[in-house]
This record gives C-alpha cells, sequence and structure tokens, in this order.
C-alpha cells in the first residue's frame, strides 16, 4: 500500500530554482583529469594500466579486488602520465591514474552496443552492470552488480527507481528525468529483468510535477509488457533515504541493521538507471555523469554531464568562479554532502553536487544546554531518540548510546538541522557509532 | 588566490530556530493573557508582572554574571509565568521573592536551563504558598472590573473555593482568580499561536484536560467537569507549565502519561485535599516522574517488529 511519505522529517527551504529545469550541459574537457581507484563503498581497485600508457575514453583502467567493488574507465583518451596518491573527496589521498587529455576522444574498441534487452538473461543484465562499473550514483556509491545479485534465498519482487531528490540544492535527477526519462524507464526495466521482479516504481516528490508528468510520458511509450508505475511522494527530507522511500512507496519497513532486499525490495537512483540503459545500449561504461553545480557561492550554477576524474576547480572556473563571500565548498548535498578543504579535488562517481555556501550558510553556533523540547525526536526518520544518544555519545557513555539506538541512525542529519539548542546531535551519534563499530570488530 | 574553506561535518543547513526565538514566542502567546489580566485587574496586574519579570531577569544576569540582560529569554519567560499564577496584587516583595526563588532554587542550582528538574516557576509560587500564604491564597483575589484600570477593587473569595461562578464567566475571566489563569479564552489563543509554531503539542494538554474533565463529570455531572476546566489553573497549567519543554517528557507515550498524571493529581488535591486547587503540586510531582516516564517509554525504532502478544 503506498503511504506516499514516512514519519519525521523536515522541511528545510529547497534552493532548488537557481538550476531547475536548466538543460543538462557537456562541462568543458578537462586538459587533464585526475581519477581516482576508489569510488565506491567496498574494496578499492588496482591499475591495469602503466605510466605512459596511451588510453582511449571507455577503456578500463582499474580492477577491483574484490566483490563488492566495480571497474574504473578512463573519462578522456590521452596518455597516463602518473599514478600517484592524490587528494580525494572522503578525505584521505588514495592512488590515482592522472590522464593528459589528447582532446580527440577516441572511443575505446570496446564500446559496443549489446543485444537487445528483450534477448538479454538476467546473468548477462548482471555481467554488463559490473563490466561498466556501475555504481550506486545518488551518492553512497554501493556498486550495482551487487545489489542485483541477491543470495539465492531471497527474492526481490519491487524495484524502485529514487527520483525523490530530497536533498536542498541539488537538481541533477530532476534534470535526468525531463531529458532522459525513457532511458531511466528502459534501465528500470533491466533492473527488474535482472532481478525477475515483477514490479517497478518510480518515486518523487511533488515538487517536480513536470519530472512525474515526463516519467508517466516514458512509461506509456516505453514500459511494454512491465508493470511500472509512477509515485508521487511528499516533499520532505529525507524522502530519498532507502527505508523511507520504501516505507512511503510500498508501505514495508525495512527492520533495524537490514538491508531492502530483507523486505524483497531493491533501490537504485534515476542515474543509475540512465547509465544501465547505456552499458546495455552503447555499451558505455560508467566514466561520466550528471553533477549539480550550484549554491549562492557560485555565480553560474548549471546542471553539467561531468567526466570521472575532472578537478572541481575546473567545474567552477567554467561557472564563473566563486563569488567572494563563498566560504564552504561541499560534495553533494547540504544535508549529507561532504565539506572540502580544498577545490583540488577530483569530482568521481559518486558526485551528484558541487555546492558553495557563502558566509551567510556558515555560521559558528553556540552550543546550548538541551532544553529537551522533544523536535529531534519528532524529526528523527528513524524513530530514534537523537538528545539522548548525542548527550551519552557527548558523556562518551557509548552503551548508553548503544542502547538509545545510535547504530540504526543513517546521518540524515535532520537532528542537528532542527536542534533550536544547535546542538551537533548527528555530529555526537556519529562519533558514537565509530566507537561502538571499533568496540565490536575487537 | 588562496581562499580559505571551511571544513565541517554535516548537515550544512540550520534552522533558523534557536531557544531565544521559541522563549519569545512563548512571549507572544502569553501576551494575550496578560492584556486580559490588565483589561480585568488594572494597574495592579501589570506592575505584578513586571516585578516578576524584572527581577527574574536580574537574578538570572546575577548568577551568570552576564551584561546581557534578556539572555536566551528564558528567564524572562519563568517570572512571567510566575506572575500569572499569583494574585492580580500580591506586596511587591512577595513577587520579588518568588522570582529569586524561581531562578535561584528552581532553575541555576541544578545547572541552569536545561538541566531543572522542576518548572521553575511553579518552584517559585510553591515557596509562596507555603510562606506566604495569606498573600497568596485566601482572600485575596481581585474581583474584576473590565476597563477598571486605576479602579479599587474589593475582594471576593476564588470560583474553585466558591463553585458559584458560570461558565461564560469563567471562559471570559470575568472572575476573581490568579492574574493568569481566569480567561480561559485568552489562554486558548495564546495556546493556538504556541500549537502553529509546533512548541507543543496536543498529548499533554490533552491528556491533562481531558482526565480532567472526566473526573470532574464523574463527581457532579458534565457542567461540573466543564467548570474544573475553566475555573482555577488548569488551563494555564495544561497549556504553558505542563508544556514546559525542559520539566516534561519528550518521548510521545511518555507525554500522554504526563499528563494524564498531571491531571490525577489535579483533581484529587481539589476533590479529596485540604487546598482548594492541585494544578502547582500536580505538575511538580509529575515533572519529579519525568526521566523515569522518558525511560520507560522509549519509542519502537522504524522497522522494529512489534511485540505481540499472542
Amino acid at each position: 500500500m503506498s503511504e506516499r511519505t514516512f514519519v519525521g522529517g523536515i522541511h528545510p527551504s529547497y534552493f532548488k530554482d537557481s538550476t531547475a529545469g536548466m538543460p543538462i550541459a557537456p562541462a568543458r574537457s578537462p586538459s587533464q583529469v585526475i581519477i581516482p581507484l576508489h569510488q565506491n563503498i567496498g574494496a578499492p581497485c588496482e591499475a591495469i594500466v602503466q605510466v605512459g600508457d596511451e588510453v582511449k575514453v571507455g577503456q578500463k583502467i582499474a580492477e577491483p579486488k574484490g566483490f563488492v567493488s566495480a571497474p574504473i574507465h578512463a573519462s578522456v583518451s590521452g596518455k597516463v602520465i602518473k599514478m600517484e596518491p592524490y587528494n580525494h573527496p572522503l578525505g584521505n589521498p588514495v592512488n590515482a591514474v592522472f590522464i593528459e587529455n589528447d582532446g580527440q576522444d577516441t572511443p575505446d574498441e570496446g564500446m559496443k552496443p549489446n543485444k537487445p534487452l528483450e534477448e538479454l538473461t538476467p546473468e548477462e543484465i548482471i555481467k554488463i552492470s559490473k563490466e561498466a562499473g556501475l555504481v550506486g550514483l545518488g551518492g553512497a556509491t554501493f556498486p550495482t552488480h551487487v545489489k542485483l545479485s541477491p543470495p539465492s534465498d531471497i527474492t526481490i519482487d519491487t524495484v524502485i527507481i529514487n527520483g525523490a531528490e530530497c536533498e536542498p540544492f541539488l537538481t541533477a535527477d530532476h534534470a535526468i528525468m525531463l531529458e532522459r526519462a525513457d532511458d531511466i524507464v528502459y534501465g528500470l526495466k533491466a533492473f527488474m529483468k535482472a532481478l525477475r521482479a515483477t514490479k517497478g516504481i518510480i518515486g518523487i516528490e511533488d515538487n517536480k510535477t513536470d519530472a512525474v508528468e515526463s516519467m508517466k510520458r516514458a512509461i506509456a511509450e516505453g514500459g511494454g509488457g512491465y508493470d511500472i508505475e509512477v509515485h508521487t511522494l511528499h516533499t520532505k527530507y529525507p524522502q530519498g533515504a532507502e527505508k523511507m522511500l520504501i516505507k512511503a512507496t510500498t508501505g514495508r519497513e525495512v527492520p533495524p541493521g537490514a538491508l531492502p532486499m530483507a523486505v524483497s525490495v531493491v533501490n537504485q537512483n534515476t542515474g543509475t538507471a540512465v547509465a544501465m540503459a547505456e552499458a546495455i545500449k552503447l555499451g558505455k561504461p560508467l566514466y561520466e555523469r550528471v553533477v549539480t553545480i550550484t549554491g549562492p557561492g557560485i555565480k553560474e550554477p548549471a546542471n553539467l554531464i561531468v567526466r570521472n576524474g575532472t578537478l572541481v576547480k575546473d567545474l567552477i572556473e567554467q561557472c564563473g568562479g566563486m563569488t567572494d563571500d563563498a566560504r564552504k565548498l561541499i560534495l553533494g548535498g547540504p544535508m549529507m554532502g561532504l565539506a572540502q578543504p580544498s577545490d583540488d579535488v577530483p569530482a568521481i562517481k559518486g558526485t551528484s553536487g558541487v555546492l558553495i555556501l557563502t558566509a551567510e550558510y556558515v555560521k559558528d553556533y553556540p552550543i546550548a544546554p538541551c532544553i529537551k523540547c522533544g523536535k529531534c525526536i519528532e524529526v528523527c526518520p528513524m524513530n530514534l531518540l537523537p538528545n539522548f544518544i548525542g548527550s551519552s555519545s557527548e558523556k562518551e557513555n557509548m552503551d548508553l548510546a548503544e542502547k538509545y539506538g545510535a547504530m540504526d541512525c543513517f546521518e540524515c542529519g535532520c537532528c542537528t538541522y532542527t536542534c533550536p539548542a544547535k546542538r551537533p546531535l548527528v555530529q555526537w551519534i556519529r562519533i558514537a557509532k565509530g566507537e561502538i563499530t571499533a568496540r565490536r570488530r575487537k | 588566490m588562496e581562499r580559505k574553506l571551511v571544513v565541517s561535518s554535516s548537515p550544512h543547513l540550520k534552522s533558523p530556530d534557536d531557544i531565544q526565538s521559541i522563549m519569545v514566542d512563548v512571549l507572544v502567546a502569553l501576551f494575550p493573557v496578560a492584556l486580559m489580566a490588565v483589561f480585568l485587574f488594572g494597574y495592579r496586574a501589570l506592575i505584578t508582572m513586571i516585578i516578576a519579570m524584572v527581577v527574574a531577569m536580574a537574578t538570572e544576569a546575577i548568577i551568570l554574571r552576564k551584561g546581557n540582560f534578556f539572555g536566551d529569554g528564558s528567564a524572562a519567560v519563568t517570572g512571567l509565568l510566575l506572575a500569572m499564577t499569583l494574585p492580580p496584587a500580591p506586596p511587591w516583595w512577595v513577587v520579588a521573592i518568588g522570582s529569586v526563588v524561581a531562578i535561584a532554587i528552581g532553575k541555576q542550582i541544578y545547572g541552569g536551563l536545561g538541566n531543572n528538574i522542576f518548572n521553575p516557576a511553579l518552584v517559585g509560587r510553591a515557596v509562596l504558598v507555603v510562606s506566604w500564604g495569606g498573600h497568596i491564597a485566601g482572600n485575596v483575589w481581585l474581583k474584576p472590573v473590565p476597563f477598571g484600570f486605576t479602579a479599587d477593587m474589593v475582594t471576593q473569595a476564588s470560583p474553585l473555593a466558591a463553585y458559584n461562578a458560570s461558565l461564560g464567566d469563567l471562559f471570559l475571566g470575568t472572575v476573581p482568580g490568579s492574574l493568569g489563569e481566569t480567561s480561559a479564552l485568552a489562554l486558548i489563543i495564546g495556546a493556538i499561536w504556541l500549537f502553529y509554531r509546533g512548541h507543543i503539542d496536543w498529548r499533554i494538554p490533552g491528556g491533562f484536560i481531558g482526565v480532567v474533565f472526566i473526573l470532574g463529570l464523574i463527581s457532579g455531572g458534565f457542567s461540573m467537569g466543564l467548570y474544573h476546566i475553566l475555573a482555577g489553573g488548569v488551563l494555564l497549567g495544561a497549556l504553558f507549565m505542563a508544556t514546559d519543554m525542559v520539566t516534561s517528557p519528550v518521548t510521545a507515550t511518555g507525554k500522554i502519561i504526563f499528563g494524564v498524571g498531571c491531571g490525577v493529581v489535579t483533581m484529587v488535591i481539589r476533590l479529596f485535599g485540604s487546598l482548594p486547587e492541585g494544578v502547582t503540586f500536580g505538575i511538580l510531582l509529575m515533572n519529579g516522574l519525568t526521566p523515569l516516564i522518558d525511560n520507560l517509554t522509549l519509542p519502537k525504532k522504524f522497522g522494529e517488529v512489534k511485540k505481540s502478544n499472542a
């Protein structure tokens, strides 16, 4: 049963107007790309090219070192000039392949269309997704082929495409739904076929009515033979969080600590569906993606197709540069994105947005005592007690933090956003999660 | 150009609400109540409210050694709430002592805002009731004179002692009583603002008022149920005192239990106790149980299987 939403959540200002409805444009091809060898949740990759090698667009340059991983491909044609650790969006430097762009965009011979979807077996679809290096493009970058290969005792009946895009400022998914609706439906059909799922759902927040119309049209035209519907959801953060989206579209609740497959569901992002379609239709691996470059600190916001390994400073430069009062650079959205110490960092598969905030948004708040207003409890989508977890963690009582549900927090940040005492609740919870995880490993 | 970027852990947006804005909202919500008090009881009520607020803020500023007199606004709220529970015109020093006690003993000795166990305004009132009962209860109630800003008023028994007021008078507030408790109309208008701003939810007032009505109904029929809601401090207590964030439970179930508990204790005192009014002690008692209630009513996590009795 569809409930259209979940309990809890917040209504921040959405700030999407500056890029909403803006067409997707290709970013300038950079003179050099720096492609980190760790771009997904799970194991990093190992380079299979040498310094001095000539590479072509779409050529595989790194192989995964474990099952939960995905290969990485060149995003430009040219010469490998260096291989050494470089800045990474997650913080610590990671080994990267530096490719000098020859500007020719010579395609790799391996990029050729596969058989049409009708003739592909589930196993073939999974193999294509793996070879194309697909990972979840919503930001968590979970390798797609792993999601498409559930354990044999699990049946998946529903695939949900996440078009909620509940993070303020970001409009990449919105733009994709307007411009690439047919490919989203094609990709969804491929996911359903691979998982032998009978139902496809596309969940979209009701502030994007044009995307809803666009997807309905695409389903009517290209959904033949598949049971696919669009669900219009309440506009509320974090509507696009995996568990909240499943609750809103199917009414099912994923148990604490479990994955969506526990309730027979697999989630995929709109961008991932498009990448799946391109991988089948064109043989194109995942070497570029749509990124929203936005925020009050950027002069000309845009939705750009960005090649893997493009430096963020190149993107900022072609969007007119930062304003004088720009103070914070975030990769991803403002609620869950990662602040960067420098713009000298490459965009990777999981980079959904480049957000620049100005001094007005970057304030230091004094932390006041908890006044037990309970607002954090009201907004917590996991129905936890962020105030108590936070205070326990602050006092380094991690047993108590665990008792109040620290490990079930997925760090949406609603509690910190809403706290009138400006207490860094989710930050304290992160500390608790780290400590508890470390303790469990012992 | 080398530019300094701020790095911090997400989220990078914060809601515009802070403690001061919440306290200002409470003061705004109390404005119609204060206005009604002046309308009914004249300048004496105004003076009582000003003394209570100024002394409360001064006490807090001295204890915290802060130059900012208004601060986060919580002392002003405590002072005004204390005044609301007092007769319109007690001696000035009684009001001042009440405010000092409320802030110093009700709040700061526990560690200040957020750490106090009991509602500070009610701690102040409770000390006054026990110490100077003659000035706080008994034959101190002024007969309200609408628009009688400077009129001399005569003392009269409160409706909870006499059970003789009409429900209409109780609703409008044209009855003797504490300066902020008589007008149900003004209290409801103020509470609507707090509901609208999301600072209180229905559970505590709902539980409190619901139980008072049911027990009143049992004791004397439908109109007695209404009488118990409208007379005395139930509405002031249920809407503005029991809903004090710091001293009430944070869990949804806990809030209902808390509200119901306040109502039960209030009515037990009213119907069987030696005092005519039980709201103050009803709320204070439940304040003391708040941490226990919270811990016994931890919510079910998202996705957690409901424990079945089967």
